[in-house]
């Protein structure tokens, strides 16, 4: 790890205004991913803003039926809350189907929607990378990419998020509420959260510089069997191939959010107004770009999406 | 020809070397003007910081470097090696320790950030004339080979029979609005972020079962 100097936010306005006034500055929340990429110098920030301690671990009711996730909310406290378990069970079960018991113990919920790819190349700081090295080129295109992206990808990046939690949080329609370093504050939907790559794969959010997450907001419950599935290389402690989040009423009408695809959490609405897997995977995968390696996604999505709806039947 | 002095060598100090670690391995094959060439930044030195901790139940107070991930400093500063190094990123989980009650990868936190918190270790759960529960049951069933993944298997085990407990859900539990069930199935996945090399996994399960007070026979295994 590069050498970095170290304090402790005292309010979230504390560490917003904190982050731009020294620069190098870097959030650290439960740094299960963080520290990853210090370690490995993909990232080097040269100070480090504590802010596990700003009483931001609360999961609330909200007026009109909502509830409101503290940013510092472990994904275990989360994924066992009884609220979202009853009434959101799609977030319990995408947090629960990721990383392993230790990890969730530590992970925070805005940490949890920031994770970086796991693309091997952003990992490896010997090859080609426009995400971690801006103009540097991508090794991952034409090199090994099973598991990368074949929606929303550009030339410069074919990276997918690997948040597990993010995609539940999609085909919730959640909101991401935050405090800029000016003192304002702001609700970000979801869907306008995480950007696709374009030209710039280095800026991941719609976050400005020094904008810190306070909680993410769900809206009142909508019903339906929730599900997630996730397929991967083994049955636990492995990152999604390709992952869907579902919420079907009984009607057979549903929400489908998709993982494993893009740079985002793939969700197209239009799509749910269509019936079948088959039909909904077409729309869904309208344009998509794949690799050789990775073209098995296309018809694993509509597969798994086959399995959700026939689960949700019962 | 390396024209550096062995007095310039020497000057290296345990943080410039600690720094460039993991370019260390490339970097020594290399010769010296490709190292120029790469211009190493100088080891910036900063301060470092007061930090206790209360491990075992013992209050120990440190002064470390902001870096020292909680791993470190229990090995390296407190001389607490039953804690395992393995991978240093989160995937092997033999530097799995209990903080504040609740098991998390101590590689992948900094110290700095638990002052004041309470850490146990596998050094903290028994000790050799009185073993823990756990301890004493992955000696009978033989739940190692080599036994460098163990202190982290056992602090994770005890921790998985404790979040069981706690009624918090696992991916492989059923209905999510009952408690979950104590389970060789649900035990198995709970513990998919200890990975053992010898593959000890039958007798760790064997071991946590008899702990849980479930009687296998045969099911699920
Ligand atoms: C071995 C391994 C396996 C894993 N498997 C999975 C998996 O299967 N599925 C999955 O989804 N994830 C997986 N993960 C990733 C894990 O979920 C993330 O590391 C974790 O959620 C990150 O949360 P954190 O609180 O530790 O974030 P940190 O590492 O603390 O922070 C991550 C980023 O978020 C920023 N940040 C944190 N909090 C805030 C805030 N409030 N406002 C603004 N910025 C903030 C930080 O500055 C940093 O850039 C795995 C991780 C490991 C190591
Ligand atoms: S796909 Fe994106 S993250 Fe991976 S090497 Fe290319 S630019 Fe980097
Ligand atoms: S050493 Fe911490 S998980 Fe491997
Ligand atoms: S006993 Fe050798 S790694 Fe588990």
């Amino acid at each position: 790890m590069k050498a970095f100097t170290f304090e402790r936010a005292h309010s979230p306005a504390d560490a917003a205004a904190k982050a731009v006034a020294t620069p190098g500055s870097t959030f650290i929340a439960g740094g299960t991913n963080l520290l990853d990429l210090m370690k490995l110098q993909i990232e080097t920030p040269r100070h480090l803003i504590d802010v596990n301690r700003l009483g931001l671990d609360k999961i609330e009711g909200v007026d009109g039926g909502g509830v409101r996730i503290g940013a510092l909310v472990r994904n275990t406290d989360l994924a066992a809350d009884a609220r979202v378990r009853k009434d959101y069970g799609v977030l319990s079960r995408a947090l629960l189907a990721g990383a392993s018991g230790q990890l969730r113990n530590k992970a925070t919920t805005a940490g949890n929607l920031l994770q970086r790819t796991r693309c091997p190349y952003f990992y490896d700081t010997n090859q080609a990378c426009n995400k971690r090295k801006p103009g540097s080129g991508c090794a991952a295109i034409g090199g090994f990419n099973r598991n990368l992206a074949i929606m929303g990808t550009s030339e410069a990046c074919i990276a997918t998020q690997p948040s597990d939690m993010a995609v539940a949080m999609r085909v919730l329609d959640a909101g991401v509420e935050t405090v800029k370093p000016d003192g304002t504050t702001r609700t970000i939907p979801i869907a306008d959260f995480h950007r696709l790559p374009g030209d710039t794969p280095n800026i991941e959010t719609n976050l400005i510089p020094g904008e810190f997450i306070t909680a993410v907001t769900l809206p009142k419950p909508i019903g339906g069997t929730h599900i997630y599935q996730k397929v991967r290389d083994r049955a636990s402690y492995a990152f999604a191939l390709i992952s869907v989040a579902a919420v079907v009423q009984p009607d057979g009408r549903g929400r489908f959010a998709f993982g494993g695809l893009a740079h985002k959490p793939w969700r197209v609405e239009a799509a749910e107004r269509l019936s079948g897997a088959k039909e909904i995977a077409g729309t869904v995968l309208a344009g998509a770009k794949t690799t050789p390696q990775n073209a098995f996604k296309v018809p694993l999505v509509e597969r798994t999406l086959g399995a959700v709806l026939a689960e949700a039947k019962g | 020809m390396n024209d550096r002095t062995p007095e310039t060598a020497s000057t290296v100090t345990r943080r410039g070397v600690l720094t460039t670690s993991a370019v260390g391995a490339a970097a020594a094959a290399l010769p010296a003007p490709v190292l120029a060439a790469g211009k190493p930044e100088p080891a910036r030195s900063v301060p470092t910081m007061p930090v206790t901790l209360k491990v075992n139940g013992r209050t120990r107070e440190l002064e470390l470097d902001p870096r020292v991930t909680l791993l470190d400093a229990l090995r390296e500063h407190l001389s607490l090696t039953g804690t395992k190094k393995g991978c240093d990123h989160g995937q092997c989980g033999a530097c799995t320790v209990i903080v504040n009650g609740r098991r998390i990868n101590s590689c992948l936190t900094l110290a700095a950030m638990h002052d004041g918190d309470a850490v146990t270790t596998i050094e903290g759960l028994g000790t050799p004339d009185k073993l823990h529960p756990m301890q004493a049951a992955f000696v009978k069933h033989d739940g190692y080979q080599c036994g460098y993944c163990t202190p982290g298997q056992i602090c994770s085990a005890v921790s998985t029979i404790a979040e069981i407990k706690e009624g918090i859900p696992s991916h492989v539990s059923g209905d999510l609005t009952v408690k979950p069930q104590m389970t060789v199935t649900e035990m198995r996945e709970r513990m998919s972020g200890n990975i053992c090399r010898c593959g000890a996994y039958s007798n760790i399960i064997d071991a946590m079962s008899e702990v849980a007070g479930i009687d296998q026979g045969g099911v699920d295994a």
